[in-house]
């Protein structure tokens, strides 16, 4: 390890040299003795299965954290990283996993946050100048919002690309983009990797983390691969296939990708009719049953998200109805829904599906407190012992249960969402982007569960965003497009370009 | 430089006087005060004086019971003062009316809950944040004091002050009844759904609606809990000053809040404990009872009250950071 970075040190044109980082954590030694050389110009990937310790590593390099050991070089001296300001200034900008935007604000207030275009007197902003200038960056990035919307109004896309337009207007020489597609679209995505190679060429340098195979082959140059906090190498892209690289990154040759199960799909459990959101969607009808895996397809903004927090109660409806099992279902909140047998694993789970300042325990209890309850008073043994069975058999990996939700990579943070749902009588399983941001080990575990549920019955409605996902998983698909339904395909006849096509307005089939 | 050497040796001293510290936080600050109050006094520790601090600051604690499960649950209630006044002179009157000390307990109660069950039913069902609704209580509930009394003192409270003044085997009753509302308030946020609730509520609402909590429901719990633990303090209040006084309570409020944050719960909810507001309650006791022993002017004594006030919290938030860092 240490001969190897010996010999790396030879190279002049690294323009960032991260050296035998160590970062401990109270019971978690998230980094250790990491490398991580990336080359001037290039778009340097990071891959790893989920707690690999990746995000660990950006944020020290963001000044967030502050390495147990180790030194960085940047641009061939030296660097002091203690703050995120030192880390600004010396022209490393970071687009967190984690949303940083403030809500309430516009989307020019955000990019120009901490540094606002001020007038002689430095003490009033020229917001004219401001929204001009916010503007050119989003239009440069291909984005048609208008600089003025608050962050709060746009999709967590959105809000993921103003991220970026933020980092790219920052003039900064580095630019470090923490899995910055799993919540975009793939025109999105394109739109961004144009973005990235352009500024490639200017000279700027990036450091790319996803989960997705696909992109990091066609966007990155080098990659270098962390597993278990440890650096397990660094390769150039070429030299690599998709089979090397996960069984780098996970240890071992994973099985197939898409393990659907074959099971018996019975009567139907759950149906929907003639919903209607004014403005949002309208006139949505559809059916599950039970074993079925319906998938609903559909570029962002199709309104997949808005009908499922509607089905289970979250949003209110104008219109329509919803029967399971074949009696109406009065759903008015998610205590409805949930007490229906219908839960939904929600597209935002920070916002949506997490307490994140409380323990793994916590949260996977919340829904399931009944189950603990007798004479008012909760058992606190059981609680302990039901909710580690199943966090050990979703596999959560944490140091304890009663470490905070926030403390665990993104991973395991939608497995622990997952745990909450699994100790329910479900009848129906709404899934909104259930394998966003979530390792390839972990997502064929998660599409292994849902062929499980599936097999005990369950009906399960799947809304992806990723295409190969919804056709290996789905037995039927529903293309979603501006609030309505475009069509629907069965397994069988559906292939990305029919999904496309309906999803972008092709005609009904 | 070999890692394998230095893998387990990053625990120097400081780092384990840091984790002690972030680990026990406030009750540290607690003990160097019992030891400081010790040494500067020496009638600090004897067995009276100890009593005295305790019975002294039972009421703002029982008041601060409730505040901790409001502040937990990501609001605040500044309508505490004024609701205990005014269910302290409710049972003194109806003391007065009755001659009868549980009938007037029991009464004192209700009325702080039934103002708590208005503070729940307002916020709830009409979104009014709690400070402007809690305000609104403080100002309300007090003119109903004023009202009810006339301005003026109510006499007459009878058997009802033993609540206040009364022992059983020895330990007086404030603090017998403090060390209950304690035990049921650790109960409620341990022990009961109530407890998880309002930890997800003030964590992240969304998220907790979204996990089928229904989070009206137990904000209303929440403030009618707390409005009856405010009114049991507004009994115990007028008992220990003997008689139902208007103006009784003024900016206890402000000092049931001080007691929770001191005591390391957050003021933006879902994070907190009752066993800190217990500590912090005592740290204020214990720095008034040391502060009258040596005869510091009052006025310097708001002054350096709320200088330590400022230090302790100050301390607590390092703490809160070095464990984020680390
Ligand atoms: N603030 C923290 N406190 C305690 N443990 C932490 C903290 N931050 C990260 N960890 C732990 O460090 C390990 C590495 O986490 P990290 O977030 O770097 O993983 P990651 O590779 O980015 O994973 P993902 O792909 O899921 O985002 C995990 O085990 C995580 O639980
Ligand atoms: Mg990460």
């Amino acid at each position: 390890m240490h001969l190897r970075g010996v010999v790396l040190e030879a190279h002049q044109n690294y323009v960032l040299e991260m050296k035998d980082i160590r970062k401990v954590f109270p019971g978690v030694v998230a980094c250790d003795g990491v490398n991580l050389n990336v080359r001037k110009g290039t778009v340097h990937a990071l891959v790893g299965e989920n707690g690999a310790g990746k995000s660990t590593m950006m944020k020290i390099l963001a000044g967030e954290y502050i390495p147990d050991q180790g030194e960085i070089y940047f641009q061939g001296k030296k660097a002091v990283i203690s703050s995120t300001r030192d880390a600004l200034n010396l022209g490393i900008s970071t687009v967190y996993q984690e949303l940083n935007l403030v809500p309430e604000m516009t989307i020019a207030e955000n990019i120009f946050l901490g540094r606002e275009l001020v007038d002689s007197s430095r003490m009033f902003v020229r917001f004219k100048d401001l929204y001009a200038q916010a503007g050119k960056y989003l239009q440069e990035l291909g984005l048609k919002y208008d600089p003025r919307t608050k962050i709060n109004k746009l999709s967590v896309s959105g809000a993921q690309m103003v991220e970026i337009a933020k980092g790219i207007s920052r003039g900064a020489s580095l630019i470090v983009l923490d899995e910055p597609t799993s919540a975009i679209t793939d025109s999105e995505v394109d739109v961004l990797f144009t973005q990235i190679r352009n500024l490639k060429k200017k000279g700027i340098t990036f450091i790319y983390i996803s989960h997705k195979m696909n992109e990091i082959f066609s966007i990155s140059d080098d990659v270098t691969v962390m597993r278990d906090g440890k650096w397990v190498g660094t390769h150039g892209i070429k030299e690599m296939n998709e089979k090397k690289l996960i069984s780098l990154m996970v240890g071992r040759e994973l099985s197939e990708m898409f393990p659907k199960v074959a099971c018996d799909i019975g009567e139907t459990v759950f149906e929907v009719k003639n919903l209607t959101k004014k403005g949002v969607f309208s006139n949505i009808s559809l059916s599950v049953k039970k074993g079925e895996i319906l998938g609903i397809s559909g570029l962002m903004g199709a309104g997949r998200t808005e009908l499922a927090r509607a089905i289970f109660g979250l949003d209110s409806i104008d219109s329509g109805e919803i029967l399971v099992e074949g009696r109406k279902a009065v759903i008015k909140s998610p205590a409805d829904s949930i007490r229906q047998g219908v839960v939904m694993l929600p597209e935002d789970r920070k916002q949506v599906g997490l307490v994140l300042i409380r323990s793994v325990l916590e949260n996977i209890g919340l829904s399931n407190l009944d189950q603990f309850t007798s004479y008012e008073l909760l058992n606190i043994r059981k609680e302990r012992k039901v909710c580690a069975d199943i966090a050990k058999r979703v596999g959560v990996k944490a140091h304890n249960l009663q470490v905070q939700v926030k403390t665990l990579s993104g991973g395991n943070q939608q497995k622990v969402v997952i745990c909450k749902w699994l100790l329910q009588k479900l009848k129906v399983l709404i899934l909104d982007e259930p394998t966003r941001g979530i390792d390839v080990g972990a997502k064929s575990e998660i599409h292994r569960l849902m062929g499980e549920f599936a097999k005990k019955g369950m009906a399960v409605i799947m809304i992806s965003s990723e295409l190969p996902e919804m056709l290996g998983m789905s037995d039927r698909i529903m293309v979603m497009r501006e609030g309505e339904i475009s069509g629907e395909l069965t397994r069988e006849e559906a292939t990305q370009e029919k999904i496309m096509t309906l999803a972008m307005g092709g005609r009904k089939q | 430089m070999s890692d394998n050497v230095s893998k387990g040796k990053d625990r120097s001293v400081s780092r384990i006087a840091k984790e002690i510290y972030s680990k026990y936080g406030i009750l540290i600050i607690l003990v160097i005060m019992l030891v400081g109050s010790t040494l500067l006094t020496p009638v600090f520790l004897t067995q009276r004086n100890l009593i005295n601090v305790m019975r002294q600051m039972s009421v703002i604690f029982i008041i601060a019971c409730g505040t901790t499960m409001v502040i937990i649950s990501g609001m605040i209630d500044l309508s505490s003062g004024s609701v205990a006044a005014l269910s302290g002179v409710v049972a003194t009157g109806m003391m007065v009316a009755t001659k009868s000390a549980p009938l007037a307990v029991a009464v004192g109660i209700i009325v702080g809950g039934l103002c708590g069950a208005v503070n729940g039913a307002f916020i709830t069902t009409f979104k009014l944040p709690p400070f402007i609704m809690t305000l609104a209580m403080m100002i309300s509930a007090r003119g109903l004091v004023l009202l009810y009394t006339g301005g003026i003192p109510i006499s007459g409270i009878g058997n009802l002050n033993v609540l206040g003044q009364g022992f059983i085997l020895g330990v007086p009753i404030p603090i017998i009844i403090m060390m209950i509302i304690f035990g049921i308030t650790w109960v409620l946020l341990n022990r009961m759904k109530f407890g998880r609730y309002i930890y997800a509520i003030g964590g992240n609402e969304e998220a907790a609606i979204a996990s089928g909590v229904s989070v009206k429901r137990v904000k209303a719990m929440t403030w009618i809990i707390n409005g009856m633990f405010v009114g049991l303090a507004g009994v115990i209040l007028m008992a220990r000053i003997n008689s139902g006084q208007p103006a009784a309570g003024q900016m206890y409020e402000l000092d049931a809040i001080t007691t929770v944050v001191l005591g390391g719960t957050s003021l933006s909810g879902g994070i907190g404990t009752i066993q800190g507001t217990l500590a912090g309650a005592m740290i204020i006791g214990i720095l008034n009872n040391v502060l009258n022993l040596l005869n510091v002017s009052p006025y310097y004594q708001q002054i350096l009250k709320g200088a330590i006030i400022v230090t302790a919290v100050i301390l607590d938030i390092k703490t809160k950071e070095i464990r984020a860092k680390s």
